[in-house]
């Protein structure tokens, strides 16, 4: 049996990994990928103590979040076309319109 | 054997996402992510939620990245992709949690996991797909439905957003 803490230090690679990312990123698309990856390590946490608990509610919170994440990649990419068609570009650094 | 299997996957996943912050390419990362996603799946089968794991096979590899794919190649991006300036930022922002989250495995030492019988135990029901099926008819029944509505939600506002003239209809 894999102890419950490896799981979530896993998780928090992930995770640190997608945070990283977003901050690092100017690819509007890699920041999305990246919060995917941030909504994949809080699901692996969900999924563990799902089985470590004997509880199966947390497998319920993974499908919801997994619902939230196909509607974020919608309207996100749905977002980027629609900046695409502004600026073209994805590079975030361009887009500064409500900066002062 | 469960160990093994655990550290391949974990080892995998972990190679995977930093490929995918790392890579410049769109299309690579998003290829990064697609292993990344398959390696989660077998996470959960070791997890005992195969039904999790068909899911997350069908609607992430099948449905999200197939997404992804699709507008980095309609966008067709070719410029030199670098780092955001504020990568000191980002870089002292990930040490600081690195640090937090060594110092709080540390202090808190490697506590068993303490097995607690939750409300909703997995009864009468004999395969994880039928378990969740129960709890989620049945307890989660409300937020079912609001999911529902979100995706309505999703879907109404990915229309408008990438709609080309608006103002016509």
């Amino acid at each position: 049996m894999v102890p419950l803490s490896y799981y979530l230090i896993l998780s928090g690679i992930v995770f640190l990994t997608g945070f990283v990312g977003v901050l690092l990123r100017r690819n509007i698309i890699i920041i999305l990928l990246s919060v995917e990856l941030m909504l994949n390590a809080t699901n692996i946490n969900f999924v563990a103590f799902s089985q470590y608990f004997h509880d199966v509610a947390g497998q319920v919170f993974v499908f919801f979040a997994l619902t939230v994440a196909a509607a974020e990649v919608a309207v996100g990419l749905a977002i980027i076309i629609a900046l695409y068609r502004a600026k073209s570009a994805i590079n975030i650094d361009e887009f500064q319109l409500l900066k002062w | 054997m469960q160990q093994v299997f655990f550290f391949y996957f974990a080892l995998v996943i972990a190679a995977t996402s930093v490929l995918v912050v790392a890579l410049r390419n769109p299309i690579y990362s998003a290829l990064a992510l697609l292993i990344m996603f398959f390696h989660v799946a077998g996470l959960y089968v070791t997890l005992h939620a195969e039904f999790l794991a068909a899911v997350q096979i069908i609607v992430y590899a099948g449905a999200i990245l197939v997404l992804y794919l699709f507008v980095v190649m309609l966008l067709n991006l070719r410029q030199d992709d670098r780092y955001h300036r504020q990568w000191p930022m980002a870089g002292i922002v990930g040490a600081t949690l690195v640090i937090e989250a060594i110092i709080l495995t540390v202090m808190k030492g490697w506590t068993a996991p303490v097995v607690v019988t939750g409300t909703e135990m997995t009864v009468g029901a004999t395969t994880n797909a039928g378990a969740i099926g129960d709890v989620l008819y049945s307890t989660y029944l409300f937020p079912f439905e609001v999911a529902s509505l979100i995706l309505l939600v999703a879907m109404i506002g990915a229309i408008m957003l990438a709609k080309k003239d608006i103002g016509e209809c």
